[in-house]
């Protein structure tokens, strides 16, 4: 059983005009096998947790704490982060030059568990775990995202977070830019690694519709860096007939 | 950056790329051994156009010092390795120089290393040349190598030391044999290399051309292939890695003179650190007489820091359409912050990250050469590369 704490974290980004606050305080409380949506309009700072969490060197944390089963995250390297049981689903995954899948993958997991997998049941496993999410074996040669249809780069994501069993996993609108198909097949994987390894899931989203395959716990309502409302899935039900409205003309 | 950062690829359509220095026809260019023949180094010449004379170090001098006494070989018993008066050699045979620095090697060098294999013989072990230079006096090397009927073998050469080093190089590879040649350049800071290597194929030959290029301050080669018989086929590779300050060039071209030759062009660098520079100038002339040609050409370049400059250019020029295929790409890409953040979000360090990128991108060049000893030692200078890392 593990917990990732976020406390009162405040995040600002350099801009060519000045300094600018993204994140004004956020809290927010995740364990092992949870499911917490993150919900909110664009710009509402939503993808800044995303990458605060994983440590992006854009993004300045000038207050508050990060903790991953009390152990201070805000001063591990971002590869740190990721080898104490982060995951970040990203929403652009960039191309690699000159690496290919099957490469980046066992570097990966040699980095994560600290020791080269058994090459045996290493390919055993990508093979199985490329199968469930529909992609194709020729996939593994190629180099890391180059190249890849939108769909095709989150199912690789989804592919990282199934062989590289974290402890907790944002996803960052993993959703995004799928179709029907394409968004069952992603959701169907995340459940797997949650079923799996009882992961903990920070599901970031603008729209309703991943939650109807990757059931949430909680879900909180993101607006201008902070969150503004919790509750359970009734709270996506009603976000998804009424909108946001409410929300941004309160806080404007 | 100069060349586009997505992949282009084109074929089939007779046309060159380039800009400021108009487009020339390949075959136009002078051949001599007068160095006379030559205007002096300037940037307004193609073939000089991303050096300075400076650069040059010496290297563009009507004389230079004779090398040969720099140069060990190791070689089977039943090839024929030695140096032997300039004169008594086919020397100009394969082809004459083509540039004012290869021309002063040629009319430089008292003596030849002449290396001769044995027809109908497979030689087991490689011929290693080791150029191990000394000082930075202009110096000048000039080789000649002849791979008899059917022959087959693998031949060396390896560059060390410290040297300001003219190297014309000249390959007669005559009907049936399989030459595997591999060129190392690894010399002291300081050091600069301009060298030609000419080949000849004559008919149902194979050869297989590669340039692994790492240090010294100035390494540019020619290496040029020309088929003189039919049903022959080369392969030119090329390993680069450029750091500050460094300049590595490589102009290969392609010479499709017979009927149904196959050439594939492959090259591959990294550049790191501010003012390394590389420049890839890959021609290709398919001649009227070239029918069932197949050719393919391939740059790419991986940026591993700002500052650095990669020039990719290639040319191909079409005189016949019954041809089997040709076509080229170029591309140069960089690794950058975000590509950084990925491979670390996913537990992989700052260093394991640009190793694996930088290997993973060039190892696939060495592997082609088939040389388990030499590729590991390659590999390690490719480490050793990686590893000293951007200033």
């Amino acid at each position: 059983m593990s917990i990732l704490e976020i406390k009162n974290l405040h995040v600002s980004v350099d801009t060519d005009q000045g300094t600018k606050e993204i994140l004004r305080g956020v809290d927010l409380k995740i364990s092992s096998g949870e499911t917490h949506a993150v919900m909110g309009p664009n710009g509402s700072g939503k993808s800044t947790l995303a990458y605060s969490i994983a440590g992006h060197p854009k993004y300045n944390v000038t207050d508050g704490e990060i903790l991953l089963d009390g152990q201070d995250v805000l001063t591990m390297s971002v590869d740190e982060r990721a080898r104490a049981g982060l995951f970040l689903a990203m929403q652009y995954p960039v191309e690699i030059p000159g690496v290919s899948v099957s490469n980046f993958l066992r570097t990966a997991k040699t980095a994560i568990s600290g020791e080269a997998p058994a090459l045996r049941t290493w390919i055993k496993e990508v093979r199985e775990s490329m199968d469930a999410l529909r992609m194709d074996a020729a996939f593994s040669e190629r180099n890391v995202n180059e190249g890849f249809s939108g769909g095709e780069k989150k199912r690789h994501e989804i592919l990282q977070l199934e062989l590289l069993k974290p402890k907790f996993a944002v996803l960052d609108e993993t959703d995004s830019g799928l179709d029907v198909d394409a968004l069952k097949i992603v959701s169907e994987g995340v459940n797997r690694a949650k079923e799996n390894s009882n992961l903990g899931i920070l599901l970031i989203t603008h729209y309703t519709r991943i939650l109807k395959y990757i059931q949430p716990d909680f879900v909180h309502v993101f607006v201008a860096g902070k969150i503004a409302e919790q509750g359970g899935r009734e709270l996506a039900d009603r976000l998804e007939a009424e909108g946001y409205d409410r929300y941004t003309k309160a806080s404007s | 950056m100069s060349s586009s950062p997505a992949p282009a690829q084109h074929g089939l359509v007779a046309h060159s790329h380039g800009f400021g220095v108009p487009p020339q026809i390949r075959l136009d260019r002078k051949r001599s051994k007068h160095v006379a023949d030559f205007e002096a180094v300037n940037p307004r010449e193609e073939q000089w156009r991303y050096l300075t004379a400076d650069a040059l170090k010496g290297l563009d001098a009507d004389q230079l010092t004779d090398f040969f006494e720099n140069v060990s070989i190791e070689a089977d018993s039943r090839v024929n390795a030695s140096f032997v008066d300039a004169d008594s050699t086919p020397r100009g045979s394969v082809a004459l120089p083509e540039d004012r620095v290869a021309a002063a090697a040629y009319s430089s060098v008292s003596k030849v290393l002449l290396i001769e294999l044995p027809a109908n013989t497979k030689i087991e072990s490689p011929i290693v040349v080791r150029v191990v230079g000394a000082d930075l006096a202009p110096s000048a090397l000039q080789i000649f190598v002849v791979a008899n009927d059917f022959s087959e073998a693998d031949l060396v050469i390896e560059h060390s030391g410290k040297a300001a080093l003219a190297e014309v190089v000249e390959f007669d590879v005559r009907d049936g044999a399989r030459l595997n040649f591999v060129s190392v350049q690894n010399f002291e800071k300081g050091s600069a290399l301009v060298a030609s290597h000419f080949s000849k194929l004559s008919n149902n030959s194979f050869m297989r051309h590669t340039v692994a290029s790492f240090g010294g301050d100035l390494i540019r080669i020619t290496p040029i292939t020309t088929f003189a018989g039919k049903g022959s086929e080369v392969e030119m590779n090329g390993v680069y890695f450029a750091d500050a300050g460094q300049h590595i060039e490589h102009r290969p071209f392609v010479d499709h003179a017979s009927a149904n030759c196959k050439s594939r062009v492959t090259y591959k660098g990294a550049l790191q650190g501010n003012k390394a520079h590389t420049v890839w100038i890959g021609d290709v002339l398919i001649r009227e007489a070239a029918e069932g040609t197949d050719t393919y050409e391939l740059n790419r370049n991986l940026l591993l820091s700002d500052g650095a400059r990669a020039d990719s250019v290639p040319n191909l020029e079409i005189e016949t359409g019954q041809i089997e295929g040709a076509g080229h790409a170029s591309a140069s890409g960089r690794f950058d912050d975000e590509h950084l953040f990925y491979l670390q979000a996913r537990g992989i360090t700052e260093d394991d990250a640009r190793r694996l990128v930088v290997l993973g991108f060039l190892t696939e060049i060495v592997q082609r050469i088939g040389l388990a000893e030499l590729q590991e030692k390659l590999i390690g200078i490719i480490e050793a590369e990686v590893n000293e890392r951007k200033n």
